[in-house]
């Protein structure tokens, strides 16, 4: 329990100073904030009630809402809780991706590309295929799973092979990946019938992920899923000889060379499991959630991953927590910008901000002062040529 | 024996490019003047302005064209190949053997169709100067030893803040005044907390680059749309026609009609090529980007020389960030840049490190993506999805190693600490 607290206190005070910061932001860009500048009282009062009435709403459409409840059970006023879970399922996945290559001492900003594979892999044969029901669901996720492990893995060849940097390798791969979504959506497999929209058929009814609490809810079996998923993520890296070697390889890789262990599989085996997970997140988001694929479909999931792995300090409970967080941000912000118009974005500025404070422990204890501060381990700095 | 062997790894690859371009030709002969049908007329337009004129227009018919086109590129293929016999470099012939093959391309992917060439290439350096801009803040960076992801947050914050103040002050010089100073304060925080606190600068650059997304689009939703008139009508630079350059034919038009952004440009090319090899400047950047201890040996403040090159290409993206608004919409839109910082990272890569090959490839980008446009336009057998990917994929090739070795600046992203202990 200690040992938590211990490392939940820095995302924590991150976390309260992005919120600060975001709501100063909120605060100097409102005109009616501004027109009362001249007078320091009902300035900060209306300064308060503005950023306060932003975060309720942030929080109503992410947690709980009591207006959906009127004549209804109090239940749904849990919608939005609903709606976050659902979008906290690929972040997560996605999460573990970004995680996984971490502890390898890779950075993998390809989950963006290997989600739109997986995304591609599970809607083909979602609506392609009859198959029985459970079958088809799992038929669907392996599917997505060997496409994107595939896109993943050729990262790792190509770094073990040549020398290739990663980070650029899955740069250029997401641009791809995103160009060869837009492109599949308009070939004629893939073009809804009386369609001209990127927009492919939807997902068979056998092959959709079955949701917990009724129609109502969006919420599914996919959460389960990554949970399920993150605990494997745990007993993998720290119970296997694998999760040793490529710890090893993470820490120091010439070490690891000079111990025997084959830092080129690691790297090849390290980045096919990342693109597998991420392409998983791609698989649940389709078959549990959207049920179609567009040219949207990936949304930002990949790209807030990173945020989500950063702010989990690598470990999976972390980023099932961080990504609860950032899919709550999300879906929150959405209705914040629909009820008091305050735009989605800071939700943006909030994730950086936390991930900045977070990388630079130095910036907090120099006026905080925290005891055995555990820093982060996973920012530590590599050059290109690393 | 060293040198016979560095002999022996050039002239391996001399001759596996040799081959890549035999098979071009094949490709070349068979993709473009065989296999299609009926021959259409492509025709090439060279007049755009009010230039001299020497060709107006000039129409061939597309398989003819095809045929004799491959036959060139079989022409200077065989030049090439008797240049390596005798040792020599494949520059030229390699250059020429090119643009037979892609004008080869043109008439099979343009077949029936005009194609305006000066039009194309003038939209080319169009699509290329943020880029030129990006991968030269990026060079400096680099060169000294700090990675830079955040050439795209950078970019857009000197769109915004050129368009903000352009609008406020109706005046687009006060806009490219600014535009460099927001370039640099989204270096200041690169710097900071990359040389200060040691944070990664590949996940620091992207969060700078998440940072500024978010504020830019924060702000543009919630007080550039409010009020377009105040705050988002900037007036934008009108092209200066440079008297006589800008007559020459393609020339002119291409490279002397253009906005002083696009001339500052010039200078800033000319400047970095020459102070980075000839200069102090230069020689002490590239020295604490490849070997900091011996730079700091010799009395270099190995990171104050780091965190001020940082600023001074926050300086330079931020400029060319100006572009997109002052330089030629006039106002901001959320994520104007749509990813131009990455492709400025890639020309960067490309371009291994040097200014000018930085600059060569970002016109090879800014042409692929014109060309893409155009084609689009004028139909053609390739996907434009594919067309947009030509960057990415010779980016991938280029670093892994397939065409040369490129190789980044030995302590890129390494951070330093007083006597050298990393």
């Amino acid at each position: 329990m200690k040992l938590i607290a211990k490392k939940a206190i820095l995302p924590l005070i991150a976390f309260g100073l992005a919120l600060f910061v975001g709501g100063l932001v909120i605060g100097f860009t409102d005109s009616r904030v501004l027109s009362k500048i001249g007078s320091p009282i009902s300035f900060l009062k209306i300064f308060a009630s503005t950023v306060g009435n932003a975060y309720l709403a942030l929080f109503q459409g992410a947690i709980y809402d009591p207006n959906l409840v009127e004549g209804h059970s109090f239940l749904t006023g849990f919608y939005p809780l609903s709606q976050t879970v659902v979008n906290a399922a690929p972040l997560m996945l996605c999460g573990l991706s970004v995680a996984i290559a971490f502890k390898a001492g890779l950075f993998n900003i390809g989950a963006q590309g290997q989600f739109i594979f997986g995304a591609i892999g599970a809607s083909y044969v979602g609506f392609h295929y009859e198959l029985p029901i459970f079958l088809h669901v799992v038929v669907a996720i392996t599917a997505a799973i060997i496409l994107s492990a595939l896109w993943g893995g050729f990262v790792g060849l190509l770094k073990a092979k040549t020398g290739a940097h990663e980070v650029i390798v899955t740069i250029m791969l997401n641009y791809i990946a995103a160009n060869f979504l837009l492109w599949i959506l308009g070939t004629s497999t893939f073009l809804r019938p009386g369609r001209l929209d990127p927009l492919a058929p939807p997902v068979k009814d056998t092959a959709r992920l079955p949701r917990l609490f009724g129609d109502n809810y969006s919420v599914n079996v996919g959460i389960f899923i990554s949970i399920v998923v993150a605990f494997l993520f745990w007993l993998l890296l720290n119970r296997s000889t694998w999760g040793f070697k490529t710890r090893a390889v993470g820490a120091n890789s010439s070490a690891a060379r000079t111990a025997g262990i084959s830092v080129q599989r690691i790297t090849i085996g390290t980045m096919l499991i990342a693109g597998g997970l991420s392409g998983l997140a791609g698989a649940i988001h389709v078959l549990g959630f959207q049920y179609e694929l567009t040219s949207d479909t990936a949304g930002s999931f990949g790209f807030d991953a990173i945020t989500v792995a950063l702010l989990g300090r690598g470990g999976p409970v972390g980023v099932v927590l961080a990504s609860l967080l950032f899919a709550g941000l999300r879906v929150g912000g959405t209705t914040m910008q629909a009820n008091v118009q305050v735009p989605v974005e800071i939700v943006l500025v909030i994730q950086a901000l936390v991930v900045l404070f977070i990388a630079a422990p130095g910036l907090i204890t120099r006026y905080i002062k925290i005891k055995n501060l555990e820093s982060g381990q996973e920012m530590a700095s590599k050059g290109w040529n690393g | 024996m060293k040198n016979n062997q560095v002999i022996s790894v050039l002239a391996k690859k001399r001759s596996r490019n040799l081959k890549i371009m035999l098979a071009l030709t094949l490709i070349s002969f068979v993709l473009f003047a065989y296999l299609p049908g009926e021959s259409q007329d492509v025709t090439f337009n060279f007049v755009l302005g009010d230039e001299w004129v020497i060709i107006q227009s000039w129409v061939i018919g597309s398989k003819i064209g095809a045929y004799s086109f491959s036959a060139l590129s079989a022409l200077f293929l065989v030049f090439a190949f008797l240049q390596a016999r005798k040792g020599n470099k494949l520059g030229v012939s390699a250059l020429a053997y090119c643009l037979s093959v892609f004008i080869a391309f043109m008439c099979w992917a343009a077949a029936g169709a005009a194609i305006s060439v000066t039009g194309l290439l003038q939209g080319g350096l169009f699509l290329a100067i943020p880029l030129v801009f990006g991968s030269l803040s990026g060079l400096i960076c680099e060169r000294s030893g700090v990675i830079n992801i955040a050439i795209e947050g950078q970019l857009l914050a000197g769109a915004f803040a050129a368009g903000v103040v352009g609008s406020l002050t109706q005046n687009s010089w006060a806009g490219l005044l600014v535009a460099p100073l927001a370039g640099a304060l989204i270096s200041l925080l690169l710097a900071t907390f990359a040389i200060k606190y040691a944070v990664d600068q590949v996940i620091l650059g992207f969060v700078i680059n998440v940072l500024v997304i978010g504020l830019t689009s924060f702000a543009s939703q919630r007080i550039l749309t409010t009020d377009a008139a105040r705050w988002n009508s900037s007036p934008i630079f009108s092209t200066i026609q440079i008297p006589i350059l800008s007559k020459i034919p393609l020339v002119g038009p291409i490279f002397f009609s253009q906005t002083i952004i696009v001339y500052m440009l010039y200078v800033i090319v000319a400047i970095i090529q020459v102070t980075l090899f000839k200069s102090k400047w230069g020689l002490r950047m590239r020295a604490v980007g490849e070997l900091p201890v011996a730079a700091e040996s010799v009395g270099i403040d190995v990171n104050k020389v780091r965190f001020r090159n940082v600023l001074i290409a926050g300086l330079v993206a931020g400029l060319g960030g100006a572009f997109f608004t002052v330089g030629s919409s006039g106002a901001f839109s959320r994520q104007m840049t749509a990813g131009m910082g990455f492709i400025a990272l890639a020309a960067l890569i490309f371009g291994k490190w040097t200014p000018l090959g930085a600059v060569a490839a970002a016109l090879l980008f800014g042409f692929a993506d014109q060309l893409r446009t155009v084609l689009s336009i004028t139909g053609t057998p390739i996907p434009s999805e594919f067309m947009v990917m030509v960057p990415y994929i010779v980016t991938i090739i280029a670093v892994s190693g397939f065409v040369g070795k490129v190789r980044a600046p030995a302590s890129d992203g390494i951070p330093y600490k007083r006597g050298g202990s990393h």
